[in-house]
């Protein structure tokens, strides 16, 4: 092991000791909570006053520009991260991408952990709006990766076509997507790819680097629909998450073609879970359990995932904050989708309906994309569980139409967040 | 050598200080499949050498050389790969920069000089380019202003500084090259349409090549375009570079083109003199501009000429070689020809002057209309057949 990374993994070793004393599925972490005040690095060299350089957001609609007042923006313009990472960079692909005026994007990024901390009078605000009023200031976020807790994870399969559940996990100690150096985005591939060799079983698989993969092999991963492109969307690339395309990414995945790893697209690594059919209770377990080996294999080594009790598993884009996690089918919906409604339905049901290409495509016939909308604040087995909940309603729903029946409307799932007792 | 490591910067690789916690090799980038000029150049040796340096505003050698790590080129075509942030890049990278510099501008050495020449007296001739072949004629160039960063580094509130200074001084101009800005986030629908139609917007940039290097940021925040009212005079203002300045006018009258250009360039000089400000130069690289391939006069003389019988001729290449000429379709870089016509420009840019470079343009277009009559007359070119410039 290179000498410069010796002093790194030693402090990750202690922790990472510690961190398995912790009981059940919940990982403990110690390096950072709401109560500890991160040091900010070396404050920022500025030559002109806030006030010229505060962006003009006026035709702007993102959760960035909303809540970005010019005192915030003075506030924080000279603060760094120990990294070094700057509010400027945050922003810049929310000042790049001024947005829509029916969708409302993000419009920043964090570039370490520590820029959630450094930068808490943006992103709070940020969150709370994102998160539908969940407070990181007062509220905890709750995992819970025990799959066994799921109930009625079958769906009928002449409507359900396919089942999946993804999330990402970044790696404490090494700078996100839009600001890591090359050194540290090998360093992730590095790591996540070696423990990943230690899967066994069901989890054995392969690990497909970009950079020196085959004709051959690119062809089978598009033909599986598990390649992915350097990212097009202008939100990612002014996000600075493109550089040095292909550079340490890659794509792994089991023999069996159902858990399958991202490395150093948007995030750290995506983790995915999937089959044909409409086995989500064994998605989702074959999910957490994947997941909770590959911690434990980068534990070994004396690395650990981001996460703290407030934020959950922390991640690059604050949308993808909590869990992370989007549990979802590909369904046939032929007489429900044209119920008028249709989309009444799903928002009761905290449900989000997308094309079969994923986010920001149209469905095609009448096969959809449905997913749980929420992120943090509730637990990964609680929005599966809603997930799977609300899946069977639909499908109740479209056998009723089939027969003639009528539908309702359910009422409004409840959204509770667990508030911190000081 | 500036250590004022406690410089960050809005864009990229912020974290010199981190980088370092990482052996050269480490972070080395994986050039394997490119092909530009940085890649050809750029050791691990030298990248060991230069990674823990910084210009005093904070841009580093990763900075520089980000669009060329981005952007592995072409088989075919070579691109620069990389670009400066500020004056001082050309400096404190130089052991980068100049065998870049070198090898794009045909062997220029670290100690050459560059001659600035923009007296249009010193032309000659250039008024009577065939109006029934040359169509247009346009000369262009780009201007930086001393002190600020360039497009690829600059914060918003130094872009806004460069705008403000560029139509201060943009509005005393008087007679015929009197004009008026518009800035790109406040321009109306009718003024955006007009601006089209006159060929005269630009749009924000496309290019991975142009966008991997981080100019586009903020856009349209501080970019604008100034034109005289009789549309010959027109200046961009922070979209590639700080200023591009471009005269231009239907038909062959190169002379009154490069007359207006001088004219206009010295008057816009002067004019920020009084406000205290000058543009980057410097005896070797002449004007300095954002990227490595504009230096020295960053001019680039054109017209479009019909040219359909000699462009079909198996010497055109080599006889454009020899001119010391390049040509591009009518749409500027990388667009094809319409039609035999061409966008016929200079080829160079440094080590030769401004004049130099103008009058090969016009001797040369001379030369390939009249070798284009000769075809079009059946008869042969080959007694036309110019020495190698």
């Amino acid at each position: 092991m290179a000498s410069s990374f010796s002093r790194i993994l030693s402090s990750k070793r202690n922790v990472g000791i510690l961190s398995l004393v912790g009981a059940g599925s919940l990982t403990v972490g110690l390096l950072l909570n709401r109560e500890q005040h991160v040091s900010a690095g070396a404050p920022v060299r500025r030559v002109y006053p806030a006030s010229a350089e505060y962006p003009d957001l006026r035709k702007h609609n993102n959760c960035m520009a909303s809540h970005l007042t010019p005192a915030v923006y003075a506030k924080l313009c000279d603060k760094a991260t120990p990294n070094g990472y700057t509010l400027d960079q945050a922003i810049q692909t929310g000042v790049d991408n001024p947005g829509h005026p029916f969708i409302k994007t993000v419009g920043m990024v964090a570039g370490d952990e520590e820029s959630y901390e450094v930068f808490a009078d943006i992103f709070d605000p940020v969150i709370v709006e994102r998160h539908n009023g969940y407070d990181p200031r007062t509220m905890k976020h709750p995992t819970d990766l025990d799959a066994s807790k799921i109930r009625s994870g079958q769906f009928d399969e002449k409507y359900v076509l396919s089942s999946r559940v993804r999330t990402g996990r970044s790696i404490r100690g090494l700078s996100l997507p839009p600001a890591c150096t090359r050194a540290e985005r090998r360093e992730v591939e590095r790591v996540v790819v070696n423990a990943l060799g230690g899967l066994q079983g069901d989890l054995s698989g392969k690990y497909y680097s970009l950079t020196d993969m085959s004709e051959k092999d690119q062809q089978q991963l598009i033909d599986d629909h598990f390649l992915f492109d350097k990212p097009v969307s202008p939100l990612l690339t002014c996000a600075g998450m493109a550089r040095d395309w292909p550079d340490a990414r890659g794509i792994w995945h089991n023999n069996e073609k159902t858990f399958l790893v991202w490395i150093n697209e948007e995030d750290h690594t995506r983790v995915i879970s999937m089959e044909k059919g409409g086995n989500m209770k064994r998605v989702f377990e074959r999910f957490c359990r994947g997941l909770q080996e590959v911690e434990r294999l980068i534990q070994e080594k004396g690395w650990e995932f981001m996460w703290n009790e407030n934020l959950g598993y922390i991640l690059t884009c604050p949308s993808n904050l909590g869990t992370g996690l989007r549990a979802g089918v590909h369904i046939n919906l032929p007489r429900l989708s044209k119920d008028a409604r249709f989309a009444k339905i799903l928002d009761n049901l905290r449900l989000q309906k997308r094309g079969t290409g994923g986010v920001d495509t149209a469905a095609v016939g009448s096969t959809f994309d449905i997913s749980n909308l929420d992120r943090l604040g509730q637990s990964e087995v609680h929005l599966v569980q809603t997930l799977i909940d609300g899946v069977n309603f639909l499908i109740e729903c479209e056998k009723r139409l089939e027969k003639g029946q009528d539908i309702k409307i359910p009422a409004p799932i409840s959204m509770r967040f667990v508030c911190c007792v000081f | 050598m500036n250590t004022r490591l406690d410089a960050t910067m809005p864009f990229g690789n912020t974290h010199n200080k981190l980088k370092m916690n990482y052996t050269a090799e480490q972070e080395y980038p994986d050039l394997s499949q490119h092909n530009n000029h940085m890649a050809k150049v750029l050791t691990p040796e030298m990248y060991a050498n230069l990674r823990d340096k910084e210009t005093p505003s904070g841009f580093t050698v990763d900075d520089v050389i980000q669009t060329g790590v981005d952007n592995p080129g072409h088989p075919f075509i070579m691109t620069v790969g990389c670009v400066a942030g500020d004056e001082e890049t050309y400096e404190v990278f130089k052991e980068l920069l100049d065998p870049v510099i070198e090898d794009r501008h045909g062997g220029y050495k670290p100690s050459d000089k560059h001659k600035t020449d923009l007296n249009a007296e010193n032309l000659q001739g250039g008024d009577d380019l065939d109006p029934n072949y040359v169509l247009s004629s346009r000369v262009r160039t780009g201007r930086s202003i001393r002190g600020f960063c360039l497009p690829p580094h600059c914060s918003r509130g130094e872009r806004r500084a460069i705008e403000n200074l560029s139509i201060e001084g943009l509005s005393s101009l008087d007679g015929d090259l009197k004009g008026k800005y518009y800035a790109l986030k406040n321009m109306t629908e009718e003024e955006q349409q007009q601006l089209i139609d006159d060929h005269f917007l630009f749009d924000k940039p496309v290019s991975p090549l142009l966008l991997a290097s981080g100019m586009a940021r903020d856009w349209p925040d501080g970019r604008g375009i100034w034109h005289n009212d009789n549309k010959t005079f027109l200046v961009w203002v922070n979209e590639e570079d700080h200023l591009r300045v471009i005269s231009m006018q239907k038909g062959g009258n190169m002379r009154e083109v490069f007359n207006r250009f001088c004219t206009g360039l010295t008057k816009i000089e002067g004019l920020f003199k009084e406000k205290g400000h000058e543009f980057m130069w410097n005896e070797h690289l002449g004007y300095v501009l954002t990227c490595p391939s504009n230096l020295g006069t960053g001019l680039r003389a054109g017209v479009h000429v019909k040219l359909p019988n000699v462009s079909k001729n198996e010497k055109f290449g080599e006889i454009l070689k020899k001119l010391r000429l390049q040509k591009r379709g009518t749409g500027g870089v990388d667009t094809a020809a319409v039609g035999g016509v061409f966008d016929i420009s200079n080829a160079d840019r440094l080590g030769f002057s401004e004049v130099e470079l103008v009058q090969m343009v016009v001797d040369g277009v001379n030369l390939l209309i009249e070798m284009e009559k000769r075809l079009e007359g059946g008869q042969s070119i080959d007694d036309l057949m110019p020495e190698q410039k």
